[in-house]
């Protein structure tokens, strides 16, 4: 990704992506009953950028995100929505916007279709991820204990080894009865709970989304959560 | 003088202006009140708005309009951030609601709001969202007492659910017919109440009953983006506090307990967690961490230590020193929760309660200037640990997390 930002790249990139393709998915976004609620018009201020966390690290700007939907210029967003839209931080900073506009909920919506889609910078973006999803939709913890490797965070400092040596005592002495011992999520959970958190993802079409970022997590999840729900059958 | 200038406010005139406190006006709000359209909705038959108990206490939102914070009968809506990374916090919360004798529940019948993986994956949908959300709420409803949420995504995530279930009909057709599935009413709170703001309204309280004098010590506060930049109306704001243009909370409280609160220039900015880039893109969480905030604040004004009132913030700025000290960054801050800073002002153990062991940047130097012995209380910690070890005890418990720890 080039260091340099530029507002206006040169010339189109993905010209060997038909247009219409292009336009279905950015027709996708619009037609999300949150999109009027998001994109209100764009003064070009600035203020956005000047608060987005991303902006200062990235080529990314949330004012452009806001003027190529207004401009339903596909060709830009079909660049935002290959090349922008994971490096935006969630932070929503930049609903300061004087026109009411949320663009970190527009990037929400064009990442839906991303994944919706299985586009490769999607499962790209995702990668090294599909852990936290297979203990999100299982547990319904984002984060638990025993995620907590040296391997993985090496950056955290030395008292995650410390940690991770011993986990199983360090969790014992915890007084809050809920989180006491556990060390596979974040805090004990009922059996019925997850049951209902299962026939949610079921029902809603959220395992659809999983397959299509990663095939092979989604029919470990999909077995493991009908077994559980056909055992309580 | 031209016409133009005569018709101009002199600066001095603009500045004076400014530095008054803002006293909004509800009856001009930007935004309509969600309650009302939420009780309309009630009315109709369409939902059940969960009432705040009593006793609560009212306070003003950023447009001036009244929230009610429950001080009693809580749920406790844990953090799966918090409960799996810096349990201390969580223990810390919990705590406070013992020693003030609060009844209160911590449900396993509890999933997270799960948008931490919305935010950073978008691998969800906003119907599954709000069930999600929904399905909590009906289990709090249940048992009869009222949500507190304990992470800051969760408070801004369950605000723009809210909104999004409130005015889609068809959303909340398709959220109805999930719940008729599993048994449970479609139960929307009256207020979505954030820990912070249980801790802000019961700051007095907790300074009546400070044990460690923090007169000594400077903190800078980080508001957490998702507690007041989603949803921004709901947030808490005070014409005492920065002139009622930042929000209250987390400021507030330190000021009751005699701490120096400090400001500094980056205040506004986020702490740089990302949701997806925490977990798998580090760089960019680190790098803003560190030079948009530790730095600044080290540079501005060297606190003791930051404050902050979410489970991702304090993650971020705790776990993002360690990498750049290496690269002579001017890091070295501590980072609490403002949970752990009224524990620790009641008293709390650093340890059994606080759980400071958790947290990756040195609290040591903090601990030592607040006068508490932390050796000899990590070396009682340690005793809990080898008599757990041996199996002589299961675990720690209340009763000895609530022994009277730090010198009266």
């Amino acid at each position: 990704m080039s260091a340099t930002w530029s507002p206006a790249k040169a010339g189109p990139t993905y010209a060997e992506i038909p247009e219409e393709a292009k336009r279905r998915l950015f027709e996708e976004v619009i037609a999300d009953p949150r999109y009027e609620d998001f994109l209100y018009g764009c003064y070009e201020c600035g203020i956005c950028v000047s608060v987005c966390p991303s902006a200062r690290f990235y080529d990314f700007s949330p004012r452009v995100i806001a003027q190529a939907l207004s401009r339903e210029d596909v060709d830009r967003f079909y660049e935002i929505l290959m090349e922008d839209i994971w490096n935006c931080a969630q932070c929503f900073s930049c609903v300061r916007c004087p026109r009411g506009n949320n663009p970190g909920g527009l990037v929400t919506l064009i990442r839906e279709v991303a994944v919706r889609h299985g586009l490769e910078q999607a499962q790209e973006a995702l990668q090294g991820y599909s852990r936290v999803i297979y203990k999100i939709m299982l547990k319904g913890n984002q984060v638990s204990p025993d995620m907590l490797q040296p391997d993985f965070f090496p950056d955290w400092g030395p008292w995650v080894r410390e940690f991770s040596q011993h986990m199983h005592t360090w969790r014992k002495a915890i007084p809050v009865d809920t989180l006491r011992s556990v060390t596979d999520a974040a805090w004990r959970t009922d059996d019925r709970t997850l049951r209902e958190l299962y026939t949610i993802w079921f029902e809603t079409g959220n395992m659809e989304i999983i397959r299509e970022v990663d095939e092979g997590l989604y029919e470990l999840l999909v077995e493991i959560m009908e077994e559980e729900l056909e055992a309580r059958a | 003088m031209s016409e133009l200038s005569e018709r101009l406010a002199p600066v001095n005139e603009i500045r004076e202006k400014k530095a008054l406190p803002v006293r909004p006006d509800p009856e001009t709000a930007p935004q309509p009140d969600l309650r009302e359209e939420l009780f309309e909705l009630e009315a109709r038959g369409e939902l059940i708005v969960q009432r705040v108990p009593e006793p609560y206490v009212e306070v003003t939102t950023k447009f001036g309009r009244l929230k009610k914070v429950p001080v009693d009968h809580l749920w406790h809506h844990k953090s799966c951030g918090q409960c799996g990374h810096i349990p201390g916090y969580t223990t810390s919360i919990l705590w406070l609601n013992r020693q003030f004798g609060i009844d209160y529940h911590d449900p396993t019948d509890q999933t997270s709001c799960t948008g931490w993986n919305y935010y950073a994956s978008a691998t969800s949908n906003a119907a599954a969202q709000i069930l999600v959300m929904c399905r909590n709420f009906a289990a709090a409803y249940e048992t009869g007492y009222y949500p507190l949420i304990h992470c800051g995504t969760s408070y801004g995530h369950y605000k723009e659910l809210r909104e999004q279930l409130v005015h889609h009909a068809d959303l909340r057709d398709q959220v109805r017919r999930v719940l008729d599935k599993l048994g449970k009413p479609l139960v929307v709170p009256e207020e979505i109440v954030h820990y912070s703001e249980w801790v802000h309204v019961m700051r007095h309280r907790v300074a009546e009953r400070q044990v460690v004098d923090m007169s000594n010590v400077t903190a800078c506060v980080h508001p957490a983006c998702h507690y007041y930049k989603i949803v921004a109306e709901d947030a808490i704001y005070d014409p005492d506090i920065y002139g009622g243009q930042r929000t209250a909370t987390v400021t507030a409280l330190l000021q009751a307990l005699g701490i120096n609160v400090a400001d500094y220039s980056t205040w506004f900015d986020c702490c740089g967690f990302g949701f997806r880039h925490i977990l798998v893109q580090r760089d960019f969480t680190r790098s803003f961490a560190v030079l948009r905030k530790i730095e600044v604040m080290r540079d501005e004004v060297n606190p003791d230590m930051t404050v902050t009132h979410d489970t991702g913030c304090v993650t971020t700025l705790d776990k993002s020193q360690f990498a750049a000290k290496a690269h002579k960054r001017r890091v070295g801050v501590p980072v609490l929760a403002d949970s752990q800073v009224a524990a620790l002002a009641m008293g709390a153990h650093p340890f059994r309660v606080l759980q400071l062991h958790w947290h990756s940047t040195d609290w040591r130097p903090l601990l030592e200037k607040l006068g508490i012995d932390w050796e000899r209380h990590w070396q009682e910690f340690e005793e809990d640990l080898a008599a757990i070890e041996r199996g002589e005890k299961p675990g720690l418990t209340w009763e000895d997390a609530e022994r009277p720890a730090l010198a009266r």
